[in-house]
Order: structure tokens, then C-alpha cells, then sequence
């Protein structure tokens, strides 16, 4: 085994609400090809909701998170709140001037903003 | 009582396992101490790294070689 195989270091976790609307979808995608890009790891918020104990726990224990809503009902930050999880960055996807809406048609061109997003945000943490 | 040391095997994941059963008899706590390094067990866990210490079926650390003291507190709560 190498030296630190089994060690999480350098590695964000990234929660993202995936809710029912475009916002909520873009903030999913956002998190599923950061982590196909390396940045970090996209990890179950239905896990920390659902207050299991290894979720909840790897959230508390983790050096660096980035959570993603995609609007201002921040269902995700909330759930965290409730799992005594502490936040350290925190993006809603509104707040970027991306309208909501229910017909799911995510563009590229959020796509890539929100990902910009999510990487400043990490930044300033 | 019943505690699980998660990791494949590195130091890291050695030096848990020793913190773990060090504290253990320091406290002369009742315990059964495995180890568990198959990934897929590891994977019913959840957990986003390892080492990870489960005691009684809770998770209570997570990619990080916990103190004895602190274990000592988790086992002796």
C-alpha cells in the first residue's frame, strides 16, 4: 500500500441541492463534471439528510467543502444546518443572476459559470 | 461493544487501529476491535475517506488518525 493511500487529503467535497428545477439540476451537473475534473468529490447531501452517521460525520471531518444551492430556499444548507455540519463555502445559484425555472433546459454557458463559481468560492474560503 | 477500524491499510490506517486498541486497554473497556479493509464493506459505511472508527455501528471519525484520548471519551461515554 502507498503511503497515504487511504487519505483523503486534498480532496473537496461538493454538495449540491439537485433539486426539481433548472437552478437545482445546474448545480448537480456543476458537481458531476468538477469532480470528473479533478477538483473535488461530489458526495450524497440525501446521506447527511437522512442523518447517517458515516455521512454526516465525513462532513464534519472533511478539510475542505463547497456547497451548492440553487436557490434562495437553500434546502442544502439548511439540511447541513440540521446535521450540525459547519459550512465553509457556499454558493446559490440565483444569487449568480441564473433565473429559475421548471423546463430543466440547462446552457453550457451556466454550466461553465457556475463551475467558475464554485471554484472562486472555494478561493475566498 | 463493538469497533471497526475502516481502511485498506496504510499507516494511517495501522496507526488508528493501534490508537484504537491502545485505548481500549488503557480503559479496560469490554471491546471487540476489527479491522475491515474490504473496499465494498468499507463502502456500506458512506464514508468519504479513510481511516474511519465506527463504534457500535456509528461513525465517529472520518480520514483522520483520531486521538486515544478522544477515542478514550467514545468509548467510555
Amino acid at each position: 500500500m502507498a503511503e497515504d493511500c487511504c487519505a483523503p487529503g486534498g480532496n473537496v467535497m461538493i454538495l449540491a441541492c439537485s433539486g426539481g428545477s433548472n437552478v437545482g439540476q445546474l448545480a448537480n451537473q456543476a458537481a458531476v463534471e468538477l469532480t470528473q475534473e479533478g477538483f473535488g468529490k461530489m458526495y450524497c447531501l440525501a446521506g447527511i439528510g437522512g442523518h447517517l452517521s458515516g455521512f454526516v460525520q465525513s462532513a464534519k471531518d472533511v478539510s475542505e467543502i463547497v456547497v451548492i444551492d440553487g436557490c434562495a430556499t437553500c434546502c442544502s444548507k439548511v439540511i447541513l444546518e440540521h446535521a450540525e455540519v459547519p459550512i465553509k463555502s457556499y454558493l446559490i445559484l440565483t444569487d449568480l443572476g441564473i433565473e429559475k425555472n421548471k423546463h430543466f433546459n440547462l446552457n453550457r454557458k451556466d454550466l461553465e459559470r457556475v463551475k467558475g463559481a464554485v471554484k472562486e468560492a472555494c478561493r475566498g474560503s | 461493544m463493538d469497533i471497526k477500524v475502516l481502511g485498506p491499510g496504510c499507516p494511517k490506517c495501522q496507526q488508528t487501529e493501534k490508537n484504537v486498541k491502545e485505548a481500549v486497554a488503557d480503559t479496560g473497556v469490554d471491546a471487540k476491535v476489527e479491522k475491515v479493509t474490504n473496499l465494498l464493506e468499507i463502502a456500506k459505511y458512506g464514508v468519504f475517506g479513510t481511516p474511519a472508527v465506527v463504534i457500535d455501528g456509528q461513525v465517529k471519525s472520518v480520514g483522520k488518525i483520531p486521538a486515544k484520548d478522544e477515542i478514550k471519551k467514545w468509548i467510555t461515554k
